[in-house]
């Protein structure tokens, strides 16, 4: 039986489980929303292409399932290259369906067209410009084979008008042509055994080692393995920004995030240990601080699914190719093995006691917010931190709140944490968090922003009120730029240049009931705890909280950028402490 | 143009669709390495092409180059060829001045390197040489004195060099 192009990639989703998709239709992509009117998907129809890609991101984040987003060709495919790009510095699987000016169009600058195939070349793990309705199945198989295989990625189909409107016979291909289809692509999983068998050695035999969890421990589901061996041997673990809720908090090996905001503690001991064992890490600059002197002293066992990440910034003294989770369940059977055949642990006592003192001496420090001052951000976080319901989703966009949001709450689940990490992109948190609640609607989601992300992407609030989406955002509002306004405070000699965002327009209050949403104003902290418990008890509409918070303050501690990790920056009130850091 | 010593071959299979040199040369840009010479085209096995790249860099920036190519999907197998263990050619065409005067000398120089003579004109020659590149930068730098009117160099193919017991085989094959 013929059917069109766009029945058959209607069809091929389907048959891919997706049951939700973000999009947005236009010229040429409306073949393709016929048949959508008939087809059990449900789609999200947004207000912005961009909160389209955003929202499959935040989606594939919570569930570990793709994302997918649909929009037309030109400007709208445009639109999702911000997504594109953030789903890909993240690894984040994502299914990305463009319409193209028909083929016999192609080329002639014809009126919505763009070469969306090579604008989105290098930000995409693969793509590709559909050029026959026949091709369109394998087309979507190869697309979510690609996007949720090896190192998870974003995966671009661009589909010519004249491809979806022509017809093909229907023919859904097995795994096998597939993997013929793909000669070149085979990820690595299993880890190399004689070099987990070395890397189990050099572990047992460390005496500062230091687990360094990176976003691959929640990509590949190894968490569970990870916590088996750091407390099989009591290792201290750091989880870095895109590791959040890896390894719970609350464990006291869990040192927090390291890095450029990390605590002292999780810096100090990376630039200590005499083992760094990265889990799904890449060395990113932001936790590196200045290369060259970055760990000293350690060894490095690195284990990644993408090879590329070997020795790209650092050389491991072991690399191990594959899939964290199946590596650390061999590496915890390797270990358990030789501590059975009688090989001792090295003595890592010293090493706790330091790292402990550490913590004990450098905890994440502000000054505190007294009634009728000036409110702290740090405050509002831990006060909503403390009234969320279980299991709460976070979702942060990028600046200091995304900072504070890392540092002040507690994540003892995976996949509860949201964030843009390699690309920062301001304005993720609404379309993120509005993605994540459709993937999770049992899970309370809340966004925390800034006010001028906020201001970036807040029309998606329309869409979660149409569609009955409903999340909660607090906006740490401090009429800046804060972020950048802390550098310009820090390094640029308190030259303030284009930070101040003026606060009092836009009414965000307003603003957020104008689009359904409920908006509650905070100036004090004591009006802090009474806010969130409203905002908590409401539930079948989204709510908007403006935190009014204090405007100067910065985030602790901090490498500065290009700086030695050793050259940490504490909260003013523990600098004169810095000497324990030792 | 001679090609310094430490310039690493690439030899990289790929799947034969259209987009696939755009996504190869796109990603040198991208990583910031640059292309010394490309050559381009289908395999014995259409479905496949061969591009062999020559780049000039490090060890350590070489070793992230090949691991990016592969990172393509429709990168199927690379091989860095150890030029010392490798067997290259690159064809070179070149139209040189060639007054009544010069012409004789002009074509004893094509006869000793082996070069043929495509076309004559009035005043010029068009000359082709195929050979390993470094007997095309000799073969220039002598047609330099004469004038080069134009010229155009392909970039150099290259493939493995049989090790003895292959080359053995191979004659004995042909033999039978």
């Amino acid at each position: 039986m013929k059917i069109t192009g766009a029945e058959a990639l209607i069809k091929a989703l389907e048959q891919e489980s997706v049951d939700v998709m973000f999009g947005y239709p236009g010229g040429c992509i409306l073949p393709a929303y016929d048949p959508l009117l008939k087809s059990p998907i449900r789609h999200i129809l947004v207000r912005h292409e961009q909160g389209a890609g955003h929202m499959a991101e935040g989606y594939a984040h919570v569930t570990g399932r793709p994302g997918v987003a649909m929009v037309t060709s030109g400007p709208a495919a445009t639109n999702l290259v911000t997504p594109l790009c953030d789903a890909y510095m993240d690894s984040i699987p994502m299914v990305a369906i463009t319409g193209q000016v028909s083929t016999t169009a192609i080329g002639t600058d014809a009126f919505q067209e763009c070469d969306t195939v090579g604008i989105t070349r290098s930000i995409t793990k693969h793509n590709e410009l559909v050029m026959s309705a026949q091709d369109i199945p394998l087309a979507v198989r190869q697309a979510f084979h690609i996007a949720t295989t090896g190192r998870p990625g974003p995966v671009l189909l661009d589909l010519p008008k004249d491809v979806l409107q022509n017809t093909m016979t229907w023919h859904w291909p097995s795994d096998d042509e597939v993997a013929d289809s793909l000669p070149g692509y085979k990820p690595i999983t299993k880890g190399h055994p004689k070099m987990i068998k070395e890397a189990a050695k050099l572990i047992l035999a460390a005496e500062r080692p230091l687990l360094y969890l990176g976003g691959g421990v929640l990509k590949a589901r190894a968490a569970e393995y990870v916590r088996e061996i750091a407390e099989l041997l009591n290792i201290p673990v750091v989880t870095t920004l895109m590791a959040r809720g890896a390894f719970p908090d609350s464990h006291p090996l869990n040192l927090g995030m390291p890095g450029m905001h990390g605590t002292a503690a999780a810096v100090t001991a990376m630039q200590k240990s005499d083992l760094l064992i990265a889990l799904g890490a890449r060395f990113d600059d932001r936790v590196t601080g200045k290369v060259a002197t970055f760990a000293p002293e350690a060894k490095i066992i690195h284990v990644d699914i993408d090879p590329a990440e070997q020795g790209k910034v650092r050389r491991p003294d072991v690399p191990i190719v594959g899939d964290c989770r199946q590596v650390t369940k061999e590496l915890l059977k390797a270990l358990r093995e030789m501590l059975d055949g009688g090989t001792v642990q090295a003595e890592i006592g010293p090493w706790r006691s330091r790292v402990s003192g550490w913590q004990e001496q450098f905890p994440l420090h502000y000054e505190p917010s007294e009634p009728g001052a000036a409110l702290k951000p740090q405050y509002c976080l831990e006060k909503l931190r403390d009234g969320a319901p279980e299991g709460t989703i976070l979702v942060s966009g990028v600046g200091q709140h995304q900072m504070w949001s890392s540092q002040y709450w507690k994540f003892d689940e995976p996949y509860t944490w949201v964030n843009s990490g390699g690309l920062g992109t301001m304005g993720f948190s609404v379309p993120a968090a509005i993605g994540a609640k459709v993937g999770r609607p049992d899970r309370t989601v809340w966004a925390i922003d800034g006010d001028g992300c906020f201001q970036m992407t807040a029309q998606e609030l329309i869409t979660a009120s149409l569609s009955n989406i409903p999340i909660k955002v607090g906006i740490l509002n401090n009429s800046y730029l804060g972020m950048v306004r802390q550098w310009q405070e820090m390094f640029y000699g308190e030259r303030y240049s284009e930070v101040d965002l003026s606060g009092g327009i836009p009414d965000f209050v307003r603003w957020a009931e104008s689009m359904g949403c409920v908006g509650i104003r905070v100036d004090s902290p004591e009006e802090v705890e009474p806010a969130i418990e409203k905002a908590n008890s409401i539930n079948d509409r989204s709510v908007v909280v403006d935190f009014r918070v204090e405007e100067f303050e910065k985030v602790f501690p901090m490498v500065p950028a290009g700086a030695s990790n050793d050259d940490i920056l504490l909260h003013p009130a523990q600098a004169s402490r810095k000497e324990f850091l030792r | 143009m001679s090609t310094r010593p430490r310039h690493h071959i690439l030899s990289v299979l790929v799947q034969n669709k259209s987009g696939v040199l755009a996504r190869v040369a796109s990603l040198f840009a991208r990583r910031g390495y640059n292309i010394f010479s490309l050559a381009v085209a289908p395999t014995e096995d259409p479905a496949f092409s061969r591009i062999t790249i020559v780049v000039d860099v490090e060890e350590t920036p070489l070793e992230q180059i090949v691991k990016q190519l592969f990172k393509l999907i429709e990168v199927v197998r690379i091989s860095e060829l150890d030029p010392t263990r490798s067997v290259e050619r690159e064809l070179l065409i070149a139209t040189v001045r060639a007054d009544a005067s010069h012409r004789g000398q002009l074509v004893e120089l094509a006869n000793i390197f082996d070069a043929k003579v495509l076309a004559v004109g009035l005043d010029a020659l068009t000359l082709s040489l195929e050979g390993a590149p470094d007997k095309l930068d000799d073969f220039e730098e002598l047609l330099r004195g004469y004038g080069i009117v134009e010229l155009q160099r392909t970039g150099r193919i290259a493939l493995p060099k049989l090790d003895r017991e292959a080359r053995v085989r191979a004659v004995k094959g042909k033999a039978s």
